[in-house]
C-alpha cells in the first residue's frame, strides 16, 4: 500500500489568509485571579487571544476566507467548496460554511459541512479540499481551521485556550503560491482530550495529553511522511507543527531534529495562545508570509481522539505578488488590546446569570 | 373647507396610571372634553395612539374606545404616525369636519407606556425608526436623537452644558402645571452631571415614560355661538413627511418636514413669525427644539441657546415654550402628546392657564408635534376669540 | 424569530449590497422601488465596497431588549465611499479614539444571538481602517 497522500493533478494553495481577534488577556491575570498570582515563572505563555463580544467562529472565518480569496486572485463563485474544521462552531445543526460561503459570495453551487477533529479540525478540511480539487472535481475548494476556544475557568487550559485561525484556497498547482509534494494522516483511537455531546468544556488526561498523544501522532505521521518523500528535516525551511504551548512544538521539533530558527517563525502561542483548530495553519501562514519561492514548509497537526496530518509543500514565484495582497499574520499578532478578567469573563459567558 | 374651531378639551394627569387601562384613560379625556364642550354626542372619533399593540396587546383603539365611552356605532379609527399620532389624528378630525362630511367629532390621544416594565418600552419606541437599517442595528430612539446632537455640537461649535436651559425651562413652568408628571425644578449642575443614556444625551434630557390621554372636540365654526370666548379658531393644521431614517435626510440636521408643514401653515393662516405668542415645540430632546426652532424659522440654533441662556423663552418673553412644561416637563406619553400640546395652547388662548405660566394676551398659538426623528411633523395654528 | 425578514436582507448584510439607478446615476444603500431622486424603476444591484467615513457617532449605554448584553457599543453615521450615508455599530474601537471624519472600513460581525436556541444574526459593523 502506498503510504503518501497525492492527488490525481497536483495541487497547492493559492491564497492564505489568517485571522485573529483584537484582544488579549495576560496569563499573569488569569493566574492573579485563580492562583493568587502564585504561578510567576511557570506560565505556560504569556497571553492569549479573546474573541470581542461580535465574533466567533464564524465571523472570524469570513475575514480570513476574505483574505485568502484576496491572495487568490480569483472570482468568489469559482470555489466549489467552504469547509471548516473547529470545535467551536456556532450550531451543532446548521453548518458554519453555510454562512461564509453567503458572506463571501461563493454561494450556491458549493459544498459546506463543518468538520470536527478537535485541533487538527482544520488540516482535515485541507485534506479534503485538496483531494477535492486534486480528482478534478473542482478547480478551488476553501479549507478553514478556526475557533473561539473555551477554556474551564480555573483549569490549566483556560491559560491557553484562545481564538483565532486560517483559511485556504486550494487550487491546481499552477495557480499556486504552494504547491503540495504530500501529505498524510496517522489517526489511531486515543482518548486524551474529548468532549460529550452537551457538555462545556472538554475533559482532558493531563500528562496522558504528551507522550501518547501529541508527541505519538505528530513524530509518526512527520516520520512516515518525510520517508516516503525521501526528506530530511534540513530540507525544510519552516516547520509548523500543532501548538497548545510553545515546550511542546519546541520539544516535538528538537526531537524530529529540526532547528530553532526552522520554527521560531510558526510559533505564534506565546502571544496568541492556542488557537485549537486554527493553530498550526495559522502558524502555517506566518511561515507562508516570510517565505520564498523555493522554499519547503512543513505543516503536521494534532488533534485530540487522536491523529496528525502531515502536508509538505513548495513555495513557487506565485507567492511574491500574493502576500501584501491581504494582511500579514503579523498585523493581527501585532493589533492588540488588553482586557482584565472580568471583561473576559463577561464576554466569553462565564458569569452565571 | 369650510372653518374648524375646537369647542372642548380634556386630559388627565401625566403619570404612570397602574390602575387604569388604555381605555378607561382614553374614555376619560374623552368626556372631560365633551362636558367642557357642553356636547353629549360625536360623530366620528380620531384615535392617535403609537404603541397598543406591542405593549397592551390591542390594536383597533378606534371600535375599541368608541364603544367603551358610550358611542358604540360611530366612525372611529387609530391614526398613527409615531410620536405625531396625536396630531395626525387631529389633522383626521379637522378633515372630516372641514370637508362638511362630519359635525362634531373627537380626536383623543392616548399612550400607556407602563404596561411592560422598562426594556420593552424601549423597543416599543424604537418602532419609530426604520427596522431593518437603523433599529435592527442597535440603533435606540435616544441613539438616533444622540447622532444628530454629536453632529451638530461639530458643525455649529455650540456648548453642550447650554443646552440644560431648555429642560429647565420646561420643568420651571411644569412645576405650575398639575397635569405635568414632573413638579420640580432642575439645575444646570444636575443636567451636566446627569447620566448619559446616549451620548451627549444624558437622562435629564430625554422626556420621561407614562402614561396619558388628551382629547379636542371639533366642530364647523359657524355651528358655534360668535359671543363664545372659549371656542378656539383652527387656522391651519398641515402634515408632512420626510425620510424616516437619518441617514436618508438629504441635511442631517434640516428638518424638512418641519419647513414644509410650518411653511403651509403659516401660510394658510396668513401669519408671520412675530404673529405667534407661544410655540409648542416638540422638545422630545433638547437638540430637537433647538432644530424645530430653526426649520421653523424662528431663529438659528445658536441664537436659540443663546435666548435659552438669558431665560429668553419664559411666559412673558416674546417667543414662550414649553408654557405648560412641554413634552419635557410635563411629559411624552408619545402618541398623547399631540394632542396634550392643542389642550394647553388652547389653555393659553382662553386665558385659562395656571396663573404663574400664563401667556399675556395668547391670540395665536403654535403647536408642532414631530414623529420619530422628523419624519412626520404637524404644525397647527389656533387663534382666541379674544380681542387683543 | 424574525428568520424571514432577515434571510431576506442577507445580500445587504453581508456584502453591503445596494444599489444604483441606471437612469441618474445615484447610489443607494440599500436598494430600493424608486430611485430617490429621479423616481426612475429602472434600477441595478450595487456592491458597495465598505469604505466610508464617520459623520457622527454616539456610545449606547441603554437600549432594545436584544443589545442589552451588549452595552455601551458605539453606533454611527457613515458616509460610503461611493456616497451612500449608513448607520451600523462600530467594532474593535474604544470610544475615545472615535471622531468625525475617521476612516473605516466594513466588516461582518454578531448582531445578536436570538436566545440560547434561537439563530445567531450577523451583518455589517465598521471598525477602523488599519485596525
Amino acid at each position: 500500500m502506498k503510504q503518501l497522500l497525492q492527488p490525481i493533478r497536483k495541487t497547492g494553495i493559492a491564497g492564505y489568509g489568517a485571522y485573529i481577534p483584537r484582544y488579549r488577556i495576560e496569563t499573569s491575570e488569569i493566574s492573579r485571579v485563580w492562583r493568587g498570582a502564585q504561578d510567576g515563572n511557570h506560565l505556560p505563555i504569556r497571553q492569549k487571544s479573546v474573541p470581542g463580544p461580535d465574533e466567533d467562529t464564524i465571523t472570524m472565518s469570513i475575514e480570513a476566507g476574505k483574505n485568502a480569496l484576496l491572495r487568490a486572485q480569483i472570482e468568489p463563485a469559482s470555489v466549489r467548496a467552504v469547509w471548516i474544521g473547529s470545535e467551536s462552531h456556532p450550531y451543532a445543526v446548521k453548518p458554519s460554511g453555510t454562512v461564509v460561503a453567503q458572506a463571501l459570495h461563493i454561494y450556491p453551487a458549493n459544498t459546506a459541512a463543518d468538520l470536527e477533529f478537535a485541533c487538527k479540525a482544520g488540516t482535515e478540511a485541507m485534506q479534503a479540499a485538496l483531494g477535492y480539487v486534486g480528482s478534478g472535481m473542482a478547480d478551488y475548494a476553501m479549507a478553514i481551521g478556526m475557533d473561539t476556544a473555551q477554556g474551564r475557568p480555573g483549569d490549566a487550559l483556560e491559560y491557553t485556550a484562545a481564538a483565532g485561525g486560517a483559511a485556504f484556497v486550494i487550487a491546481a498547482a499552477e495557480k499556486s503560491i504552494a504547491i503540495l509534494e504530500g501529505a498524510f494522516s496517522y489517526v489511531t483511537d486515543t482518548p486524551d482530550f474529548f468532549r460529550r455531546n452537551y457538555e462545556k468544556y472538554p475533559q482532558h488526561g493531563n500528562r496522558f495529553t504528551g507522550e501518547p498523544a501529541y508527541f505519538h501522532h505528530i513524530r509518526s505521521s512527520v516520520t512516515i511522511l518525510m520517508e516516503s518523500l525521501s526528506l530530511t528535516p534540513a530540507d525544510f525551511k519552516y516547520v509548523s507543527f500543532h501548538q497548545p504551548n510553545s515546550k511542546f512544538p519546541l520539544k516535538m521539533a528538537r526531537e524530529l531534529g529540526f532547528k530553532r530558527e526552522q520554527i521560531e517563525v510558526s510559533l505564534l502561542s506565546p502571544v496568541v495562545g492556542n488557537v485549537y483548530a486554527g493553530s498550526s495553519v495559522l502558524g502555517f501562514t506566518a511561515a507562508l508570509d516570510a517565505a520564498q519561492p523555493g522554499d519547503r514548509i512543513l505543516l503536521a497537526s494534532f488533534g485530540s481522539g487522536a491523529g496528525s496530518d502531515a502536508f509538505s509543500f513548495v513555495v513557487t514565484e506565485r507567492i511574491l505578488e500574493a502576500k501584501d495582497k491581504a494582511p500579514r499574520t503579523a498585523w493581527y499578532v501585532q493589533r492588540k488590546k488588553t482586557i482584565d478578567y472580568a471583561t473576559y469573563a463577561r464576554w466569553r459567558g462565564k458569569i452565571y446569570k | 373647507m369650510r372653518k374648524v374651531a375646537i369647542i372642548g378639551i380634556g386630559q388627565v394627569p401625566v403619570r404612570e396610571h397602574w390602575n387604569k387601562s388604555l381605555k378607561e384613560l382614553a374614555s376619560l379625556a374623552l368626556l372631560d372634553a365633551l362636558q367642557d364642550a357642553e356636547r353629549d354626542a360625536i360623530d366620528g372619533l380620531y384615535v392617535g395612539n403609537m404603541v397598543s399593540g406591542k405593549l397592551s396587546e390591542q390594536e383597533h383603539l378606534g371600535a375599541l374606545i368608541a364603544e367603551y365611552a358610550g358611542f358604540t356605532g360611530i366612525e372611529a379609527i387609530k391614526t398613527e404616525a409615531a410620536c405625531a399620532s396625536g396630531a395626525a389624528a387631529f389633522r383626521q378630525a379637522v378633515l372630516a369636519v372641514g370637508s362638511g362630511y362630519k359635525e362634531c367629532v373627537a380626536t383623543v390621544g392616548v399612550e400607556k407606556l407602563t404596561e411592560f416594565s422598562g426594556l420593552s418600552t424601549s423597543d416599543a419606541l424604537a418602532q419609530a425608526a426604520d427596522a431593518d437599517f437603523e433599529t435592527s442595528l442597535g440603533l435606540t430612539f435616544v441613539a438616533l436623537n444622540a447622532l444628530l446632537m454629536r453632529r451638530l455640537l461639530y458643525e455649529r461649535k455650540v456648548n453642550r452644558d447650554d443646552f440644560a436651559y431648555f429642560p429647565m425651562l420646561a420643568h420651571r413652568n411644569a412645576v405650575h402645571n398639575p397635569n405635568a408628571m414632573f413638579r420640580h425644578e432642575i439645575s444646570r449642575e444636575q443636567y451636566r452631571k446627569a447620566k448619559m443614556i446616549a451620548d451627549p444625551i444624558n437622562l435629564l434630557d430625554s422626556s420621561p415614560i407614562a402614561d396619558g390621554a388628551a382629547a379636542v372636540i371639533v366642530v364647523p365654526a359657524e355651528t358655534v355661538d360668535v359671543k363664545n370666548k372659549r371656542v378656539v379658531d383652527i387656522m391651519a393644521c398641515e402634515l408632512a413627511t420626510d425620510s424616516i431614517a437619518l441617514h436618508d435626510r438629504q441635511e442631517l440636521l434640516r428638518l424638512r418636514a418641519v419647513e414644509q408643514s410650518t411653511r403651509k401653515a403659516m401660510q394658510t393662516a396668513g401669519i408671520e413669525h412675530k404673529d405667534v405668542d407661544l410655540f409648542e415645540a416638540h422638545d422630545a430632546f433638547s437638540v430637537m427644539t433647538v432644530l424645530s426652532l430653526e426649520a421653523s424659522g424662528f431663529m438659528r440654533v445658536e441664537r436659540a441657546l443663546q435666548r435659552a441662556k438669558e431665560n429668553d423663552f419664559t411666559v412673558t418673553s416674546e417667543l414662550p415654550l414649553s408654557t405648560m412644561g412641554g413634552l419635557k416637563g410635563r411629559g411624552h406619553p408619545v402618541g398623547a402628546t399631540g394632542v396634550y400640546q392643542l389642550v394647553e395652547a388652547v389653555l393659553q388662548l382662553r386665558g385659562q392657564a395656571p396663573g404663574p405660566i400664563q401667556v399675556p394676551n395668547a391670540r395665536i398659538a403654535m403647536t408642532q408635534n414631530i414623529g420619530g426623528t422628523g419624519a412626520t411633523v404637524v404644525t397647527t395654528i389656533l387663534k382666541s376669540r379674544n380681542e387683543k | 424569530m424574525d428568520i424571514p425578514r432577515y434571510w431576506r436582507l442577507t445580500d445587504q448584510r453581508y456584502r453591503l449590497q445596494g444599489g444604483v439607478c441606471q437612469n441618474c446615476g445615484h447610489f443607494m444603500f440599500p436598494t430600493r422601488l424608486v430611485c430617490p431622486k429621479c423616481k426612475s424603476r429602472s434600477l441595478e444591484k450595487f456592491t458597495f465596497s465598505g469604505k466610508g467615513k464617520i459623520f457622527s457617532f454616539t456610545t449606547v449605554y441603554q437600549t432594545i431588549e436584544k443589545y442589552h448584553g451588549n452595552v455601551p457599543y458605539l453606533v454611527a453615521l457613515i458616509d460610503l465611499q461611493e456616497g451612500p450615508r449608513i448607520t451600523a455599530q462600530l467594532t474593535d474601537v474604544d470610544p475615545q479614539d472615535v471622531h468625525i471624519g475617521m476612516p473605516v472600513e466594513m466588516v461582518v460581525r454578531k448582531y445578536y444571538e436570538d436566545g440560547r436556541d434561537g439563530p445567531v444574526f450577523y451583518g455589517y459593523k465598521f471598525r477602523p481602517v488599519g485596525g
